[in-house]
């Protein structure tokens, strides 16, 4: 089955789905409310935004720069760091990493870009055991399914699933409290940090000044991941880096408040090495693997480059209606929403992912939703244009050659009309049958009836 | 070839095609060649901000854009508190060091305290002497285990941030980087001028005090640890402390 008839699919059954529905929209509902009041107290939010952007057009319209000074100061301060070109090479340097190190256990912290490149598949694989220590994405892991949202992995469950779910796993009694739920995870993961031996973490932001990743999180997993195993491995995409220290001043709030409605987020916590002299604790060695694939094809289409600006906020997700409808698993991409419909088919192909820049309705609340201002909805047309331009659809194009012809001949109009008319009726004996010639329409829409009389007719009898 | 030659290699091969400079419309634009605008003077005449010599940095002129963290100590404290009290962190205030130590007692019974972890500094050497429990200092490596026992952390700070209920902690003045985040409740001792108005003003005060000399980590707690992964509610104590309290201390 292709992507496209997946998606399709997978649509057509969760928009039927109203406890999904119900359960979708009262998160995103408490969502809104919180953003909202925490964009109050920004005294310009659009002001912000427009900074916000132009900062991440400084740092990716000289990436090449502010890469290598990031990687530079990283080195200086004992850090390893890979360069990957692909997923494969990105999965190769991480398990050479765990191999060397005889990895016993792994602990990870939420990293999406580690969901784009399938890296707990290839550890689970080489017979690695890697544990998600976020809650929600401990949730989906517990389910073997892929996280839900980029920001809010397992939104689309209830307490009481989660409740059975760790009853099933973890043999815990049941519960409809979230405390307690929340309760029985930390206790599950205590004793996994402690005995774990390699950490693998994401990073929201690098700074090119400095030398350091800045990882933004709720739980204090990612503290504790990067604090108590010996080894630490961060995998984050190119795209990320920002060219100061102060620049966290501006995007770090931003974040949060687009992303979370929160004035800001838990834990900022920004890494500019491993365990350094005289320090107390922090892992002996830390490995950072820097990932391309396919981020510098996006960069090389000046038009849509602004789609790398993107800081994983997940706004347009939360606002995007069709998201909110299809939910975050029918894409079947690790982004989903907006940016996941504009950047996949970059990052995996036009070809096979075209469909997603159909997955929108164009009211362009994306757009005015993300606080970097890429211009979303825009680049969803874009990708259209380009997938019309790549691979023409014939019969597509032969229909509407046909029609033109016909509204350009008012004989043939004429003709068509009454053909219209006078078979319209004898259509509700097919009508959604399989014989319906118009059924790809009529199969979720109705078709009114002709008019008995044009406007022409009309104008005729009137004089 | 290497990889970091070849992804470098891309990268310049890319960026041969300037891109538009955001805000000035959408698509392949090439009347906006983008590099002319790194000044963006869209921001500076904003504001009644004087157009600089060196043009300022967006994230340095988007200061007056971002929430506010006020002008004076007191306007600042009060917003610390505002947003401590969101965040669900006790916050108290003293006017001396004893009745601080007092306070530290009387929590330590209330909450059956058994065992303390901290690191050497001046605030929390006398913390910990007045309180006379077994006491884990971390400084210099500690066995996790123990840490994990303790039943709070107390941490000195680097700063606390008015705009957001922030603490700022490093790896280097506060003990490391799990002792503010592994025992259930982390207690923080502040002095009233280490409280600053923003994140910007925290940042720069760090670059100030530490580089290119970086502590491994810096870190930002803003509240106790929390999570919203069950059905969106607010659950604290997620990974890290349940608790979380700031003494402001002269
Ligand atoms: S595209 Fe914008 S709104 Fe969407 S996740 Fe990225 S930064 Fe957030």
């Amino acid at each position: 089955m292709t992507a496209a008839h997946q998606f399709l699919e997978q649509a057509r059954k969760v928009t039927r789905d109203l406890r999904h529905r119900g359960l979708i929209q009262t998160a995103l509902r408490k969502y809104e409310v919180k953003r909202d009041e925490k964009k109050r107290a920004f005294p310009d939010w659009e002001s912000a935004r427009q900074a916000a952007a132009e900062v991440k057009w400084d740092a990716i319209n000289h990436l090449d720069t502010y890469l290598e000074d990031f990687v530079a100061r990283l080195e200086s301060r004992g850090t390893r760091v890979h360069w990957a070109s692909t997923a494969a090479e990105a999965r190769d340097a991480i398990l050479g990493v765990v191999r060397e190190r005889k990895a016993k256990a792994i602990i990870k912290s939420k990293a999406m870009t580690a969901e784009e490149i399938h890296l707990n598949d290839a550890l689970e694989k080489e017979g690695y055991a890697v544990v998600e220590s976020d809650l929600g994405e401990y949730i989906v892991q517990l389910r073997h399914e892929p996280p839900y949202h980029i920001v809010f992995p397992a939104m689309h469950l209830t307490r009481d699933e989660i409740s059975d779910l760790f009853h099933r796993e973890l043999g815990s009694a049941q519960t409809r409290e979230p405390e307690e739920l929340t309760m029985i995870a930390r206790r599950v993961m205590r004793q996994k940090y402690i005995t774990a031996d390699v950490g693998i973490t994401g990073a929201n932001f690098a700074v090119a000044e400095t030398g350091m990743i800045s990882i933004t999180e709720n739980e204090g997993n990612a503290r504790l991941t990067a604090a108590l195993p010996k080894t630490m491995i961060t995998l984050l995409g190119i795209e990320k880096v920002i060219p100061a220290l102060e620049d966290l001043a501006l995007f770090l709030p931003m974040l949060a408040t687009a992303g979370a409605g929160q004035t800001l987020t838990g834990y900022n916590t920004m890494y500019s090495g491993p365990r350094q002299a005289g320090e107390a604790d922090g892992p002996e060695e830390w490995h950072v693997v820097l990932l391309d694939n396919r981020r510098t094809e996006l960069l090389a289409d000046p038009e849509q480059r602004d789609a790398l600006h993107c800081i994983r906020c997940g706004a347009c997700l939360n606002v995007c209606p069709i998201f909110k409808n299809v939910g975050g698993h029918t894409y079947g991409t690790a982004y989903s929403g907006p940016i996941g419909s504009v950047i996949t088919p970059h990052l995996r192909g036009l070809k096979d992912w075209k469909h997603l820049s159909g997955a929108s309705s164009l009211c362009g609340a994306c757009t005015e939703a993300c606080p970097v201002k890429i211009d979303l909805h825009h680049h969803l047309l874009q990708n259209r244009r380009n997938a019309v331009v790549e691979d023409a659809p014939i019969l597509e194009r032969l229909a509407y050659q046909l029609f033109a012809m016909v509204v350009n001949h008012p004989t043939l109009w004429q003709f068509a009309k009454e053909l219209g008319r006078t078979f319209q009726p004898l259509h509700r004996w097919v009508l959604r049958s399989k014989l319906d010639p118009a059924r790809a329409w009529t199969a979720t829409r109705d078709i009114p009836p002709m008019a008995e009389m044009s406007f022409k007719e009309w104008w005729r009898t009137r004089r | 070839m290497s990889a970091r030659e070849q992804i470098l290699g891309r990268i310049r091969e890319a960026l041969r095609k300037p891109a538009p400079f955001p805000g000035h419309g959408h698509g392949g634009n090439d009347e906006h060649p983008g590099h002319e605008h790194a000044a963006t003077p869209a921001l500076l005449d904003r504001g009644g901000i004087a157009q600089p010599i060196i043009p300022l940095r967006p994230s340095v002129a988007a200061r007056p854009w971002l929430p506010p963290g006020g002008v004076t100590h007191q306007e600042q404290w009060e917003r610390f508190c505002i947003a401590s009290t969101e965040l669900k962190t006790t916050v108290f205030e003293f006017g001396s060091i004893e009745e601080a130590h007092a306070k530290l007692r009387e929590m330590a019974i209330a909450q059956a305290w058994t065992g303390v972890a901290s690191h050497h500094g001046p605030l929390t050497d006398a913390a910990v002497t007045a309180l006379a429990l077994p006491t884990l200092f971390t400084d210099g490596g500690y066995p996790v285990n123990d840490l994990e026992k303790c039943s709070v952390g107390i941490t000195e700070c680097d700063a606390l941030v008015a705009q957001t209920g922030s603490i700022l902690v490093t790896s280097r003045s506060t003990g490391g980087r799990a002792l503010s985040v592994l025992p259930p409740h982390h207690l923080v001792l502040a002095r009233r001028g280490q409280l600053v108005p923003d994140l910007g003003t925290a940042l720069e005060q760090s670059k100030r005090r530490y580089a290119p000399d970086w502590p491994s980590m810096i870190s930002f707690i803003t509240g106790p640890s929390r999570t919203g992964d069950i059905e969106r509610i607010l659950v604290l104590g997620a990974h890290g402390p349940k608790q979380l309290t700031v003494f402001l201390l002269p």
